[in-house]
C-alpha cells in the first residue's frame, strides 16, 4: 500500500492557533518540521521528543533541542503549566500508554493540541461493513500486521474520554485532508465525515 | 567501515604535549578535601587555530586512563593517532579548520600533569599516596586556569566521554559564564555501586600486590600484576556481552583442542592479559587508585540537596548527551536522568541514544550518527556565537 505522507498534516490548522512566542512540547515531532515552521511563523520556544534516530538527527541539524526516546518518558518531572502549547500531532495512536500521556501532558500543559486519525470516518465503516477486512487508507496507511497504532479510537471516544475525565475541551477542528497536506474543517457529523480530529483542550483549566 | 570522505577529512598531523605549571609557591590549588596543592602542572594538547575574537574554543576532556593527546601523532613513527582521533581534525566533527581544540589532561593522573608520581617539593622524592585525594571538581579548577592562561574567556564547548563527561558537565555548573555548551557522552551525574564495586576490585588488586610496599614503589619494582589485573578487570566493564561474544566467542587462541592445563587458551583470556599488559607500561599504580576514587566521589545530586534539577538550576550552557544501548558501565538511563533534570530546569538540551552492541567502548569508536550529530551540534552552537 502507498498513501501520501501525512507527516505535515494539520500543520496550518497547529501554526494558526499558537500565539507568538510560546513554549511548544511538541510529542513526536519526527524531523522536527512543524517546528522549524512554528518558530518561523510564530517565533516559538520549541522542543521535541522523538523516537527514531533519523528524526532526532534531521532535528539537531535544524538545531533544534529533541530528546530522543518514548513521548511519554520524562514527562513526569515537569512542572505544572511549564509548556504554553503540548502537542500531540498525529501521535496518540502510536503511544503504548495514552491514558497517562494525556494527563501528563494537560498537567503540563497551559493548552494541548490533539489530532489523530478517526477511527469512525465513514470510510472505515463502509469498508468494513461491505469488505469485513480492515481498512487501509490514507487514515490507517498499513496492513494489520505491520501497523504501530497502538490504540485506535474515533472523535467521539476522544470526546467521551475528556468528559468522563473532566479534561476541558476548549475547540474542536476536525476536519478532513484536501490536495496533498491541506485542510478543510468537517462541522456536519464529524465523527462520521471527518478523516482526522482536532482538539485543544485546556490545560490550564484542569486540576487534578 | 570507510570513509567516503578522504578529500576533506583528515589528521592533524604531528602534534606536540605542552605543560602549563601554576599555584607555584607561595600560591596553590586549594582543593575540595581542604588539602592544598603546589605547584601544579596540567599537560595539554591543542590543534587548529583560535579565531581573533576566542569565539572558537571548545575543550575535550579524557576518561579515567586518558591523555592530553586526543589527535594526531608524535611522531612520523607512531603506530596509533591519539585517542579521539576518529572525531578531532579537518573536516571531522570537532573540526580543526573551524575550532580550536583544547585536550587538558588532569591532576592525578601521570601523563604529565602533577600527580602521585610527580616529585614532592617538601621531600623532594614522589608524593605516592601522600598526594592529596582530587576530585571531579579539582580537576575542572585547574582546568580553568589552564583556560584562562590561554586567553579564553568562553569555551564554545566542552566535551567529554565517561570520566570526561563528568568533568564536562561540573564545567557547566562550576563555571556557567564560561560554558556555550556541553557535549556529554557515555557519562553519569553518580557513578552506580555496581561502577564503584568494580573500581573498588581494581584498586583492591593493586593494594594486594606485594609490590605495592603502600604506594612507595617509585624506586623498586612497580605493582605491575596489581595494575594488569585492574586494566583486566576494567575491559570487561568496557564492553558488551553481545560484543565479547562476536569478537571472541569461545574460540581458543591458534589451537582447536583444550590442553588440560590452566594455560591461557580462550581467545578472550589472551585479549585481557594482552590489555593488562599494554596499560602497566604507560600507567601508574597510584594514579590509578587517585583517579577511580575521584570518579567514586562524584556525585552531583549529594552535592544539591539530592536534586540533580537543583544541580543544573545555574547553569547556562546548551547541552548534547549521548548515551549507547549497551553501555552497562555508565547506562543510558543514566544519561536519560541527567536530561530529564536539565529538562526540567528548563535547559536547552539535546538527547541521542545510539544504537550499538559495543558498549561502553563505544564513545572512543568511529560512529556516523554520532559524528554527525556532534559536527551538527557544535555548529549550530557556534552560529549561536554571531558568527
Amino acid at each position: 500500500m502507498q498513501y501520501p505522507d501525512l507527516k505535515r498534516i494539520a500543520y496550518d490548522l497547529i501554526i494558526e492557533e499558537i500565539p507568538e512566542g510560546s513554549r511548544v512540547l511538541d510529542l513526536g515531532c519526527g524531523d522536527g518540521s512543524l517546528l522549524v515552521e512554528l518558530q518561523k511563523a510564530k517565533n516559538i520556544e520549541g522542543y521535541g521528543v522523538e523516537i527514531s534516530s533519523e528524526g532526532v538527527s534531521s532535528c539537531v541539524e535544524k538545531g533544534l533541542y529533541v530528546y530522543q526516546g518514548d513521548v511519554d518518558d520524562g514527562l513526569s518531572g515537569y512542572r505544572a503549566n511549564s509548556y504554553d502549547y503540548v502537542i500531540l500531532n498525529q501521535t496518540l495512536q502510536y503511544t503504548k500508554r495514552p491514558r497517562y500521556v494525556l494527563a501528563e501532558t494537560l498537567r503540563i500543559c497551559r493548552s494541548a493540541i490533539i489530532s489523530f486519525p478517526n477511527f469512525a470516518n465513514k470510510k472505515n465503516r463502509i469498508h468494513l461493513l461491505f469488505r469485513g477486512t480492515m481498512p487501509g487508507n490514507r487514515l490507517l496507511p498499513y496492513d494489520w500486521h505491520s501497523s504501530p497504532n497502538m490504540h485506535h479510537l474515533s472523535i467521539k471516544d476522544f470526546r467521551n474520554y475528556c468528559r468522563e475525565n473532566g479534561y476541558p475541551v476548549k475547540k474542536e477542528a476536525h476536519f478532513k485532508v484536501v490536495g496533498d497536506t491541506g485542510s478543510r474543517i468537517v462541522g456536519f457529523a464529524p465523527n462520521f465525515c471527518a478523516e482526522f480530529g482536532f482538539f485543544i483542550l485546556d490545560g490550564e483549566g484542569f486540576v487534578s | 567501515m570507510k570513509d567516503t570522505r578522504q578529500s576533506t577529512v583528515g589528521s592533524v598531523g604531528l602534534v606536540k604535549t605542552h605543560y602549563f605549571t601554576f599555584a607555584e609557591p607561595p600560591g596553590h590549588l586549594a582543593l575540595v578535601s581542604g588539602k592544598r596543592l603546589s605547584p601544579v602542572t596540567l599537560a595539554y594538547e591543542t590543534y587548529g587555530k583560535l579565531n581573533s575574537d576566542a569565539t572558537n574554543a571548545v575543550l575535550i576532556l579524557h576518561a579515567l586512563s586518558g591523555t592530553a593527546h586526543a589527535a594526531g601523532y608524535h611522531s612520523t613513527n607512531d603506530r596509533y593517532a591519539g585517542w579521539w582521533d576518529h572525531y578531532i581534525g579537518p573536516g571531522k566533527a570537532f573540526d580543526t579548520d573551524k575550532y580550536f581544540i583544547i585536550c587538558s589532561n588532569v591532576i592525578g593522573g601521570c601523563n604529565g600533569s602533577t600527580g602521585p608520581s610527580s616529585i614532592n617539593p617538601e621531600t623532594g622524592k614522589e608524593y605516592a599516596l601522600d598526594f592529596p585525594v582530587v576530585t571531579i571538581r579539582d580537576m575542572v579548577n585547574a582546568q580553568w586556569r589552564l583556560i584562562g592562561h590561554l586567553g579564553i574567556s568562553k569555551l564554545l564547548a566542552v566535551s567529554g566521554g565517561s570520566m570526561g563527561g563528568m568533568q564536562a558537565l561540573q564545567w557547566a555548573i562550576s563555571f556557567p559564564e564560561m560554558v556555550q555548551s556541553v557535549i556529554a557522552i557515555a557519562t553519569a551525574s553518580s557513578l552506580s555501586a555496581q561502577g564503584i564495586a568494580f573500581n573498588e576490585v581494581g584498586r583492591q588488586a593493586i593494594f594486594r600486590d606485594p609490590n605495592f610496599n603502600n604506594g612507595d614503589y617509585y624506586s623498586g619494582n612497580s605493582p605491575v600484576s596489581g595494575l594488569s589485573l585492574a586494566r583486566m578487570i576494567a575491559h570487561i566493564t568496557y564492553l558488551s556481552d553481545k560484543i565479547m561474544h562476536e569478537k571472541f566467542g569461545r574460540r581458543l587462541q591458534n589451537k582447536d583442542l583444550f590442553s588440560f592445563k590452566f594455560d591461557t587458551e580462550f581467545m578472550v583470556e589472551n585479549y585481557l592479559h594482552a590489555m593488562g599488559l599494554k596499560f602497566v607500561s604507560r600507567f601508574d599504580a597510584n594514579s590509578y587508585l587517585y583517579i577511580t576514587k575521584a570518579i567514586d566521589y562524584f556525585d552531583l545530586k549529594s552535592e544539591h540537596e539530592g536534586r540533580l534539577t537543583s544541580a543544573f538550576e545555574g547553569v547556562l550552557s546548551d547541552f548534547l548527551v549521548i548515551g549507547f544501548t549497551t553501555d552497562w558501565l555508565y547506562p543510558s538511563a543514566q544519561s536519560r536522568e541527567i536530561v530529564n533534570a536539565l529538562r526540567v530546569a528548563g535547559k536547552n538540551v539535546v538527547y541521542t541514544e545510539i544504537e550499538t552492541d559495543k558498549g561502553h567502548d563505544a564513545f572512543l569508536l568511529p560512529d556516523d550518527r554520532m559524528e554527525r550529530d556532534i559536527a551538527n551540534f557544535l555548529k549550530r552552537e557556534f552560529e549561536k556565537t554571531g558568527r
